[in-house]
This record gives C-alpha cells, structure tokens and sequence, in this order.
C-alpha cells in the first residue's frame, strides 16, 4: 500500500490534503459533480470566476472541439460575489474542502472589492486573480498583459484582504520570469499557470468564426507542453509556490508539472471528459512517490534533473 | 447520476444515416424517464476528447438504447462500435417530459431524430394520443412503427413529399389544432430549434401547454461548464440564464425567450 506517502502541500498558505485542485470553470462550484466524485477528496476547489455583479458571459457557441482540446469563449458568466457567498459556497464548505475564488473585474477597484467581501467568509482558502481571461473585453487579460500594470493590481488587492493570493498568468506573454516576478514582489503568496491560450477557429463553409464571441482560450491535452515549459520557467524565476494546470489528463501529466516546479496542479478540461480524473491523478502521484522513494509528494517539487 | 462503462449488446442501421445501439447499463437505466439524456464518451478517437449527448430512445430491462444520426467525427466512430465494445456512459441526466398530463389529448411533435425520445415517452404515457413526425424526407423517417404498436393517430409529413403530407411538421399541427376540441391538448416536441419555437408559438396562440426538449451542443452534461446555456423567462416576467444540459433540456414553451 502507497498510504504512508505524506500528500500534503502548502500553497503559499493555501492548506491542501493532497496536491490536486480543480481549475476554474471547468467544475462549476462543485455541487454539479457531486453525484459522481468525491469533492472532499479533493485538495483544492477553484470556482468560477466572479466580479462584483452578476456577468451574463458571451453569446453561443461558446466551445468548438479541435485536436488535442477545445476553444472556449464562456466569458466568465457568473452570479456575482455576493451570490456566490449566498447560493453556492455553502456546499463547499459542507465538503470541507479549501476553495479558491478565481475574481476579476474592470478595473482595480472592483478586484479589490471582490476581494475584501470575500476576506474572512468561512471555506474560502484563497484568491486566484484573474488577469488574464482571454474571453472578455474590458477587464481579465487587460491587467495581465504588462506587468507594471498587474503588479499595481497586486498590490490593490493586497490591502484588502488577507486572503492567501494567487495571480492567474496568462501564457502568451514574451517572458513569464517578468511577470512571475513582478507578481510576487507586489506581494503575490502564489502563481497559478497558465490560462487558456488565445485561438480561433473558422468554418470555411459560412466563412465565419465558429465562436459567437470570434476568438477563444485553447484548453486541453495539445497545450500540456507549453504549460509545462512556462511552469519550469515560473518556478526558477520566484520562490512563491506554483499552481500549475493546462492539459492534464491523467497522472502524468501532473507529475510532469511538479517535477518542473509546480507545487500543486489543477485539473481542468479532463473533468468534462472524466469526471473522475482528479481522482485519478491524487492516486497515481502517491503511487509513483512509493515507487521512486519520495516520502511525500512535496519532494516532487522541483526535482527535475538537468 | 451514474458513471459506467456500458457494454454494446448489438447495433444496426435503422437507414443509411440513422443508427440503433443498444447499451447495457442496467445503473442507468433504472432511473432513466422520457427526455433525458445520457453523455457518451466515444472510444478510438485520439484527437476528439469531448462527450456527445443523446436522448435516451429507451430503457427497459437494463437496456439503454439510443437513435442517432451519424453527422461528424464522433458518431461516425461511434458507428464503428460493435457486440463486445464498450462505451463511456454518464446518465440519465437532465429533466424529462412530465407524464401527467390530465385528461388532455397528448400531441407529440418530431423533427427528424428528435422522434427516438418521444418514442420513449409514448410508451411511459402509458394512454393513446396524436405524433406527427416530421423529415426532410422519406429516408428521414423513423420509429413510426413504435406508435403504429402502441394503436397511436400517427400523421407525417416530409419536406420533399416523399412520404406522408408535403410541408412541415407544423403544417400537421396546425390541422391537429384546428381541429374542434373541448380542451386544448398537451404538446411534447423534439426537434430543432426553428421547429421548436413554431410548436411553442402555435401552441401558446391555442392556449395550449408545450413541452419542448432543446437540443444544443454540450460539453460537461452536468451543469459546470456553461457552454449550453439558455434565456429562460420566469413566470413573473423576469429573465434567468439557464443550462440546457442541468435545467433542461425540456422546457415549457413559455420559458424559452428566443
């Protein structure tokens, strides 16, 4: 049996039972798949991203299947915070298991008033800044492109609350030591990497973009390596904690992420396809710390050979 | 909810595009109701990852089967399935037809494939009534000899006139409808959206209820993901965004804001 391997981890003050969260928007707010997983399993839950008033997202179609994936363009539908504290966090909090709040806006002071309503309510564990949303127009991708601009965001958001935070970093930027750095020196507990990455996709019969917004965020297996390249790249620029996600779809594939640096992985796109792959992945990390000797799951981190 | 691997009994070609797979799933079965709808995962394809949904044709004796066109890459390869092979099954899911439908005459209202469901639900009605069927064209119609079992009024109509009345399926109805009637019936339909939203209108101006089971692209199944999302109006006049795949896919006509 592989139960002595200690799976604990600490996300810059994020407590997590074991390292595997699910990434935001792609679990809902855990209680659509409670008839099929165990959500107190899970080390982390990240919820849909929210702003201050509820948001109606993007016209459909919002998601076209391509190789390896999907493009989405959901634009961040939401209930509000508010709502989101009333209607859905008490099924979390029942689960009992640390909820990180993915929160955007229009402009730094919406973040920082999300932020500071959420400070202090029971079950949420942390704050995963959204700045870099592909799907919305103002707000989201707008504070993640430049990292003065983000870093200013940060720290707005810092004064607010206390709450653990961890800015989203968007993967289609000219160098992620830039903005992993700026992020923790304005005061970031952790990273989360990386967002969908920009796409499109054309019907050649009509001519038209197949998204009703016209471009998406590309999710799934075929970004896997680029996600893997720009974790190991995050990790050797910050001493901040590493929340990795992009193309997981089995134990592999999260491994491979904590060996690059990532102290923790999220599960996105896989959970439409198998619910149970977060699972999956919890299993097949304590099964390969028993077999390569690492007594906890934490020494994985970073323990790549070059 | 159920997650399961389901083994293919057999499957066959109804027509040259429309095929039969009979699914054991007994876990699915059990719980299934008329309307429903279970989320495939089709094996073999390497490249496409996502569920495909489709209406539940039937569920008896632990036996799940399902009607469907071959329109793209999944049901191509889920064609190829064969006695022995199994399949991803998550199911039932959604909200079905309700069954109750007092002492008025039940109307079904099929386009195309959306008959499989309907088929369904005549059986659990468990009372006689009216299906009109509708399809582009003889080859497009199917089950018809399911009601013709359960002694129902069957009428239908192809677009090019090769089988049954030359028009649209609402060209039926609006004959069903104008017929002289004590109470106005309960209508079921299962179609595309353009379909759809005709039945709705035809029924709300006979002052009939309609019961309208949407059929869009999905990508979760459970309610997560908003990719099948839907304007839905309360009965106090107010707006909602509902998920088709969680809070449908059937809906009273009046719900729908299209």
């Amino acid at each position: 049996m592989v139960n002595d391997i200690d799976m604990g981890v600490d996300l810059g003050g994020i407590p997590m039972k074991n390292p595997v969260a699910v990434a935001s928007g792609t679990f809902g707010y855990g209680c659509e798949y409670a008839g099929l997983v165990d959500v107190s399993r899970l080390g982390a839950v990240t919820v849909k991203g929210v702003r201050l008033q509820p948001w109606p997202g993007n016209p459909l179609p919002r998601h076209v299947e391509v190789p390896g994936g999907m493009v989405n363009a959901i634009g961040l539908q939401g209930p509000g915070v508010d709502g989101l504290i009333r209607d859905y966090l008490p099924f979390l909090r029942e689960a009992g298991v640390p909820v990180i709040v993915n929160v955007w806006g229009t402009s730094e002071a919406e973040y920082a008033e999300v932020a500071a309503r959420l400070d202090g309510v029971p079950g949420v564990a942390g704050i995963e800044l959204n700045v870099s949303c592909p799907n919305v127009k103002e707000g989201g991708h707008a504070f993640g492109a430049d990292p003065c601009v983000m870093a200013s965001l940060v720290a707005a958001v810092r004064k607010r609350t206390r709450l653990p935070l961890m800015p989203k970093l968007a993967p289609n930027v000219p160098s992620i030591a830039v903005f992993a750095r700026a992020a923790a020196e304005a005061g970031a507990d952790a990273l989360a990497l990386i967002n969908t990455i920009p796409a499109m996709v054309i019907d050649i019969e009509t001519r038209r973009p197949v998204l009703a917004n016209g471009v998406g965020g590309l999710s799934g297996p075929a970004i896997h390596p680029v996600a893997v390249k720009l974790v190991w790249e995050a990790s050797r620029a910050v001493r901040i904690p590493i929340l990795a996600m992009g193309g997981i779809s089995g134990p592999v594939a999260a491994i491979e992420f904590m060996i690059a640096g990532a102290t923790a992985v999220a599960v996105g796109t896989a959970n439409f396809i198998d619910p149970k792959t977060p699972l999956r992945v919890i299993e097949g990390i304590e099964a390969y710390c028993a077999r390569h000797g690492f007594a906890a799951a934490r020494a994985l981190t970073g323990a790549i050979q070059i | 909810m159920i997650d399961c691997n389901a083994r293919v009994i057999e499957q066959h070609r109804l027509t040259d595009d429309y095929l039969l797979l009979l699914l054991e799933a007994p876990a699915v079965t059990v719980s299934a109701h008329p309307g429903q709808f279970v989320h495939v995962r089709v094996t073999g394809l390497d490249d496409a990852l996502l569920r495909r949904p489709f209406s539940i044709y039937g569920a008896d004796h632990g036996v799940l089967a399902l009607v469907y066109k071959t329109v793209g890459r999944g049901t191509e390869q889920l064609a190829r399935l064969a006695g022995g092979d199994t399949v991803s099954v998550i199911g039932p899911l959604g909200n079905g037809f309700p069954l109750d439908c007092g002492d008025r005459m039940p109307v079904l209202v099929a386009g195309g494939y959306g008959v499989a469901p309907l088929s369904y639900l005549a059986r659990r009605l468990g009372r006689r009534g009216v299906v009109l069927v509708g399809a582009r064209s003889a080859a497009d119609v199917l089950c018809v000899e399911d009601f013709t079992e359960l002694e129902w009024d069957i009428r239908v109509s192809t677009q090019d006139g090769s089988r049954g009345e030359r028009g649209l399926v609402t060209d039926l109805l609006d004959a069903c409808l104008a017929a002289p009637s004590a109470t106005p019936p309960e209508i079921y339909a299962c179609g595309p959206d353009g379909m759809l939203r005709a039945v709705g209108e035809r029924a709300g101006a006979a002052g009939a209820r309609a019961w309208l089971s949407l059929d869009k692209h999905m990508v979760c199944g459970v309610g997560a993901c908003l990719a099948c999302v839907q304007r839905l109006r309360r009965a106090d006049g107010t707006e909602w965004i509902g998920r088709v795949c969680h809070d449908g896919p059937v809906f009273e006509a009046r719900e729908i804001v299209w």
